[in-house]
């Protein structure tokens, strides 16, 4: 009986696991193997030896070490602050006697619109033209400030507008799971905690934020492998040529290798990708022993 | 603490574009729960029972009126510094707390000169955890825990901060029939040894019997009447309170006041002292039947239900309110009808009949006598 569960259970994901083979193991492996062949050509499919030589070059690469300095600094940037501000708004909105609908829906409009175009109206916001130095300059000269150039001026003012911009674009998604999670929260909890005098502040870390600590812990360990992925917000600030800008990410210079001007070295793009896939996964693993530890969830009162 | 209410009103307004009108849901409390009583407020679902009970623990404001614990006038005060312990319908146990940590919670949310120590929480936690006897599940966490397990977690975590009033939702609408019957005991005791003021909801009319001091009997946001319970079932100010009251509920006739007699179904059957003539509805208690052939009123039998000690007579009269014209009589077993016998007459206990204006439902009273 259970023999016969078992084969009709590997029966039903067996298209599943096919594709997963197929386009997701198959080109891992792969790329493993890449990066170990040093000057592998795709034209002649040959390669002159086996070793670390990549990996030793792409971590001397400075534009390798760049775009790493880069996505950590958009990752410790982003996650924690575009977290934050979902939780804060999500609360807010949650706490709101009317109108959350329509507040719900003008907070997720970033989500349903275009990545690109999001970039043209930060350019906008940002840019620079032979007319006028943007609209965030004309608030900051208001105040006495700038002008900057946030496009193609210091580092800082670009990090800046690059963690604005991810932020700007994560934030939805976050927020709709949070309202969802704070609504499925027992409202007689709530009650409960009143009658027996507990201040708002505390029924919030005491009672609100364990209770949703499962979905919380969803999009910070999300929200890392995103951000950590981040390539398509920088090409739609700073354009295509983005080690010029200095504002290549990882995955920036994995595609560069392959696919740009300088590219044409598989070798070298694969090194970088599995790099990338190592501290991806060493972050995930981090943050999967943390949450079992503080989420309620798995705290030991379910088995 | 005396909990007094003044002219205690909540209404709903209606709401927009439903057709649902304004809903009073209490009306109009004004009376005294006295210190240390054990008080049921009792009556069918959506009679306002718990929109009451929200209104003393402050979850509710109410829309008109007053509510004094003690001397102190509470309305105004909010639920936060009330001071009241509540068990909820479900619970609300804290469920990524332990039970002991759901126990202290109160307790960590005092302030200032009230602030206790580690040892102190410890202490009383395990004062309320002794008095409703679950020591030993202190590490647990709440889904660990039977219905039963969990509700006693609830009461102690109510009780540790010697609340000033104890309310209990609905306590035993969530247990099984035995649980139930073990817990209801152990709230009356939990109460007698705590001496707080206790008021519960509960739409079990058994239940309210069997642990009020006092019961308040509501229906439609209004109080019908207040008293012991045995006071009420026996002496129930209109027809609701004779009906909501007694399990197997009482028995309903048409009857008429005629010479000095009132009689059923064209027959006489008690004699009574008023010389009106009228039609008058007759309530019955089903303990109020004596079998007795050389009366007059006599029902059809149906079924005999033997329950030991005393015989249920089912049976179907004419002048039944009801349209399934069924009544029910509990006799002693003893003078149990033979099987095969298809009418049964009965004899009346005048106490145990109580009459009714057939229009407003509420209790004429007129002495009643055995004929002779």
């Amino acid at each position: 009986m259970m023999e016969q569960k078992n084969y009709r259970a590997i029966l039903y994901l067996l298209p599943a696991l096919l594709f997963l083979a197929v386009f997701l193991v198959y080109p891992l492996a792969d790329v493993f193997i890449y990066s170990f062949e040093e000057g592998f050509n795709f034209a002649s499919q040959v390669y002159h030896g086996i070793g670390l030589h990549n990996y030793r070059y792409v971590l001397r690469d400075p534009y390798f070490i760049q775009a790493l300095r880069n996505t950590l600094c958009l990752v410790a940037i982003t996650v924690p602050l575009s977290t934050g501000f979902a939780l804060l708004i999500s609360v807010a909105l949650s706490s709101l006697p009317t109108l959350q609908g329509l507040f719900r829906t003008i907070f997720f409009l970033p989500y349903v619109t275009n990545t690109l175009a999001v970039g043209m109206v930060f350019l906008v916001i940002f840019g620079r033209t032979p007319y006028s130095d943007g609209l965030m300059n004309a608030l900051l000269s208001v105040v006495g400030l700038g002008p900057v150039d946030f496009i193609d001026g210091p580092y800082a003012a670009k990090m800046f507008v690059l963690c604005f911009y991810t932020i700007w674009v994560v934030l939805p998604f976050k927020i709709l799971i949070l309202t969802t999670a704070l609504a499925s929260v027992d409202k007689q909890l709530y009650n409960a905690a009143r009658i027996d005098g507990t201040s708002r502040a505390r029924i919030f870390w005491r009672i609100t934020l364990p209770m949703i600590s499962p979905m919380l812990f969803y999009l910070i360990i999300t929200g890392f492998i995103g951000a950590f992925k981040a390539y398509s917000d920088a090409v739609a600030i700073f354009g295509t040529s983005l080690n010029n800008a200095g504002m290549n990410t990882l995955v920036g210079y994995v595609y560069d290798m392959l696919y740009g001007d300088s590219g044409g070295y598989p070798s070298y793009a694969s090194a970088a990708a599995i790099l990338l896939f190592l501290i991806i996964l060493t972050i995930t693993v981090i943050n999967l022993l943390i949450s079992k530890r503080l989420s309620y969830h798995t705290g030991g009162s379910v088995r | 603490m005396d909990v007094t209410f003044r002219h205690l009103t909540k209404r709903f307004p209606a709401r927009r574009g439903s057709s649902a009108k304004e809903v009073i849901a209490v009306d109009d409390f004004d009376f005294t729960i006295s210190d240390g009583e054990l008080v049921g407020l009792l009556g069918p679902s959506g009679c306002g029972k718990s929109t009451a009970l929200n209104l003393i623990c402050g979850l509710l404001t109410p829309t008109e009126g007053e509510i004094f614990f003690g001397e102190e006038n509470v309305t105004a005060i909010p639920v936060e510094k009330r001071g009241v312990g509540m068990v909820f319908q479900n619970y609300a146990l804290y469920p990524h707390l332990t039970v002991y940590q759901n126990i202290i919670f109160p307790l960590q949310n005092l302030k200032g000169k009230d602030r206790l120590t580690r040892e102190q929480m410890r202490a009383k936690a395990e004062e309320a955890a002794r008095l409703v006897q679950i020591g030993a599940l202190m590490d647990r966490h709440p889904s660990e825990l039977s219905g039963g397990q969990q509700q006693r977690v609830a009461i102690a975590r109510a009780l540790v901060k010697l609340p000033r009033i104890l309310l209990l939702d609905e306590p035993l609408s969530n247990l099984d029939a035995r649980l139930r019957l073990q817990t209801r005991e152990e709230i009356r005791r939990i109460q007698l040894e705590t001496g707080i003021t206790t008021i519960f909801v509960t739409h079990d009319q058994e239940e309210a019997m069997s642990i009020s001091d006092r019961i308040v009997v509501m229906r439609d946001g209004r109080v019908q009447q207040i008293g012991a319970p045995q006071t009420i079932y026996d002496d129930p100010a209109n027809l609701f309170v004779a009906q909501f009251l007694g399990t197997p509920p009482i028995n309903v006739f048409h009857g008429t006041l005629q010479g000095r007699r009132l009689l059923m179904g064209g027959v006489p059957v008690l004699a009574t002292d008023t010389d009106e003539i009228r039609q008058i509805t007759v309530a019955i208690r089903p303990e109020g039947f004596i079998v007795d052939p050389s009366v007059p009123f006599s029902c059809s039998l149906q079924a005999v239900e033997v329950m030991g000690r005393d015989v249920s007579c089912v049976c179907t009269h004419p002048a039944m309110v009801n349209e399934s014209g069924r009544m029910r009589a509990i006799i002693d077993a003893g003078t149990r009808p033979d099987a095969g016998v298809s009418d049964v007459h009965f004899r009346l206990k005048p106490e145990k009949v109580l009459l009714f204006d057939p229009d407003t439902g509420e209790r004429l009273y007129a002495e009643l006598s055995t004929l002779r």
